[in-house]
């Protein structure tokens, strides 16, 4: 009976001091919503900000069961706010909202709600929400197959700790019901149906290779049976595949939507300047690197990307790597799942970049949506570095590049743990800090950049569109090159997956997230996972998993999370409109690998308390490199430049 | 001092008179003695904040031409808080001023925005002098459903 030991018995205990965390902008509302949870017995925290509240969920993603959010929110779109909490924490997420409308109810169903109440929300509606979060429970035990429990035992183990006497309770049985979870072997189930096995734990490492298979196979082409054949990996089963190839190509789906507003925004800047663009493939990575090296870099960079095959890159989730302020954690690598809220936080980034005084930052507003929201919201470190280059920039509003961010941040992590891919991990290894440092530095992020971009591996000419330019030439230099050396891991990990196309984005994106994240990871939890967290939630989960958070504390939380929701959703189920669609599929991959490299990367330093924070890290380390470059291209491009800068 | 039944009546007629719906009952059922003030509370918070988005209407009624997309979203705002505390009036004029938003119908805007405020203003003259009394019968006791 080891299976139910110490668990919950549902219903029994929980729900009471079940663990709520409440969005809502509107005071009333909050008042009214956390009025009503605390009479159900539930442990409530309310916020009246998107941000602060997925800073909050990333702080310890072991301190809430569930999210209840508005929709209508004007800091961040309350999908947006609900894809990340899906990739990055997998916690259950109720939306809110005065609006009955169908396409809106069919908005968060597809962006993973497990649920829709419309206001005013009504006691007895509240009672029943803790079904979700057993639901999900028993979800994911079924879908674990394999007994990596180390990230969830850790995870676990913290969710116990809470303060709260009513919670305590509950929380440890909740933990406890999760190790036992984990624990569990496949051979006893209390409960045949949901068979606890072990969670399958995608890293980084795991990841590449699916990415690689799938792009061996063919988007189009890949099923389960054959791109599991491919993988080769012991104990992974077909189902592991199928779910993670589901959440693999909504992600892919995400970032093409992204991809066509970039490429939208690419046309309007009408020069993709192939420099530039190589700049953002170097993603993040060769962006800080081209950073440092040169202001002109950013010019470049900052090249409008005309084509949409820039767009492409831009939005995989090298390209992401916001350019902008490389320390702006925000690094907003979450695809623009709603592009519209992106685009807003983007433009943030973006002209924040668009000063990009402080550093090339190339990050050029696609990761500014996280950050931009950072900036606002937060404090961080990065944050303020990107706070920097967004006043002073301020202007470039055309964020669609935002969605951009999110891309980049999923690249990032891919390179952290770099299973053994990223020779240059190591080498990072030893950087990340200082990479990281470099990144991260607020202010001096940009002038990081600027002055050593050290990463300047990243090289934007060594950036061989095909294929990750592993060499990426970064880091050696003692600066940031952390970063650059993150790039390097980025790309090396990346070659398996590195499709040529991508290599550009990509790798810019790998590296420019690696650096960034670096710092961030340094530094602190940073946001920037917020952003990453779209893309890299998943790539962090992975890294996690694979580095086994090295270390850091909190990433697993999110790896598994992540890794588990890779959500790639697009905000716009697949727009393959723009050309660029292609690519970024190609590209996606491997920046999924790059993020994950860069995450494990990350993670290995563990300094990142979250793995989110490292990629935010980066990109906001890339973002400041990219404010310069943003300031070129313009709130629209900074999709595209971000990518661009990147594309080392 | 108003009795009991007195200010239960108060409390009656405004449902009566649609001022106010079952939200408002829920509203009652909250407070408790962990919180006793909870109604007066939540309403005196509703009045602060949206003010500021009345307010923001006004200005954007006065435009030209009108956006009438801006003008749907403050009064989706608008709205979602009127409806969490039970104002039942102001709720349906705030539906009825987005149908003409729909319709870009800016004289129809202008005239639901007024016949709006007027509920508005006519709700919070009525729920403070209900609070008042309530008060000074002794909140729990105004706070207990006694329809």
């Amino acid at each position: 009976m080891t299976a139910e030991t110490g668990m919950d018995d549902p219903g029994d205990q929980f729900p009471v001091g079940m663990r709520v965390l409440a969005v809502d902008d509107d005071p009333t509302c909050l008042f009214l919503l956390g009025a009503l949870l605390r009479r159900c017995q539930y442990n409530v925290t309310t916020t009246n900000q998107a941000i602060a509240a997925l800073e909050l969920l990333r702080e310890n993603r072991n301190k809430f069961d569930l999210v209840i959010s508005d929709v209508h929110m004007p800091d961040m779109d309350g999908f947006k706010l609900l894809e990340h909490v899906g990739l990055e924490m997998d916690l259950p997420v109720i939306m809110l909202s005065a609006h009955g409308d169908p396409k809106l109810v069919m908005r968060g169903i597809t962006h993973g709600a497990c649920d829709y109440l419309l206001k005013p929300v009504r006691m007895e509606e509240l009672k029943n929400i803790w079904q979700h979060v057993i639901r999900r429970r028993k979800f994911d035990s079924k879908e674990q197959n394999k007994p990596n429990n180390q990230d969830k035992q850790p995870l676990a183990g913290s969710g116990c700790s809470p303060g709260s006497a009513g919670t305590s309770n509950t929380d440890q049985k909740m933990t406890k019901k999760r190790k036992d979870q984990n624990d569990e072997d496949d051979e006893h189930e209390e409960d045949p149906s949901t068979q606890k096995k072990p969670r399958v734990v995608w890293t980084v490492e795991l990841h590449r290779k699916f990415v690689a298979a799938v792009n061996q196979l063919g988007i189009d082409k890949a099923v389960p049976k054959k791109i599991l054949d491919l993988m080769n990996v012991e104990k992974l089963t077909r189902e592991n595949v199928a779910s993670h190839l589901q959440k693999y190509r909504l992600y892919l789906k995400r970032i093409s939507c992204v991809a066509n507003q970039q490429a939208s925004l690419v046309a309007a800047l009408g020069t993709a300047d192939q420099s530039y663009w190589r700049m953002g493939s170097m993603s993040g990575l060769s962006n800080l690197h081209t950073l440092t090296a040169p202001r002109q870099f950013q010019n470049t960079v900052f090249r409008p990307l005309s084509s949409s095959g820039v767009i492409g890159r831009l939005n995989t989730p090298s390209g992401l790597v916001v350019h902008g302020s490389p320390s702006s954690r925000n690094i907003q690598f979450g695809c623009a799942q709603n592009l519209n809220n992106s685009m807003n936080d983007p433009l943030k980034f973006q002209s924040t970049i668009v000063h990009g005084n402080q550093n090339g930052n190339l990050v050029l507003g696609i990761t500014g949506y996280s950050e931009r929201d950072q900036l606002q919201h937060h404090k961080h470190k990065s944050i303020s570095s990107v706070q920097d280059m967004a006043n002073a920039s301020c202007s470039h509003t055309s964020l669609p590049s935002v969605r951009n961010n999110s891309f980049m941040v999923a690249a990032r992590p891919q390179n952290t743990q770099g299973g053994g891919a990223n020779e240059n991990l190591s080498s990072i290894d030893s950087q990340p800090s200082e990479i990281s440092r470099s990144l991260l530095d607020h202010g001096s992020c940009g002038a990081n950049w600027s002055n050593g971009v050290q990463p300047t591996q990243i090289l934007p000419s060594s950036y061989p569109p095909t294929g990750f330019p592993r060499q990426l030439g970064f880091l050696p230099s003692s600066n940031p090159s952390g970063s650059s050396s993150i790039t390097l891991m980025y790309s090396q990990s990346h070659d398996a997956t590195a499709n040529a196309n991508s290599q550009g984005g990509i790798n810019s994106s790998g590296h420019m997230s690696s650096n960034v994240q670096f710092r961030g990871w340094e530094d602190r939890n940073q946001d920037a996972a917020y952003r990453s967290n779209v893309l890299c939630s998943s790539l962090n989960s992975l890294i996690h998993e694979n580095s086994g958070v090295s270390g850091s504390a909190s990433p697993s939380p999110t790896d598994p999370a992540f890794y588990r929701n890779l959500n790639f959703n697009c905000g716009n189920p697949i727009q393959t409109k723009h050309d660029g669609f292609a690519k970024l599929a190609e590209e996606i991959p491997l920046r999924q690998d790059q993020g994950y490299i860069i995450h494990q990367q990350m993670a290995q330093q563990s300094r990142i308390s979250n793995n989110l924070g490292s990629l935010d890290d980066l990109v906001g380390s890339l973002m400041k490199q990219d404010k310069d470059k943003v300031k070129l291209l313009d709130g629209d491009l900074i999709c595209n430049n971000y990518t661009v800068g990147t594309s080392m | 001092m108003a009795s009991r039944r007195q200010i239960a009546a108060m409390k009656q007629s405004l449902f009566d008179q649609d001022y106010l719906d079952e939200q408002f009952i829920q509203l009652e059922e909250l407070q408790d003695d962990a919180n006793p003030n909870f109604v007066e509370e939540i309403v005196t918070l509703y009045y602060r904040d949206s003010s500021r988005l009345v307010s923001n209407i006004e200005q954007a009624l006065e435009r030209n031409p009108l956006e009438f997309n801006r003008l749907d979203s403050l009064m989706h705002q608008f709205k979602g808080s009127s409806s969490s505390i039970g104002a039942k009036k102001v709720k349906a004029e705030c539906t009825l001023f987005r149908e003409y938003c729909r319709a870009g119908n800016a004289e129809g805007c202008k005239r639901s925005f007024q016949q709006l405020k007027r509920e508005y203003a006519t709700l919070r003259k009525k729920l403070e002098a209900y609070f008042q009394q309530a008060r000074q019968a002794g909140p729990f006791e105004a706070a207990r459903r006694s329809k």
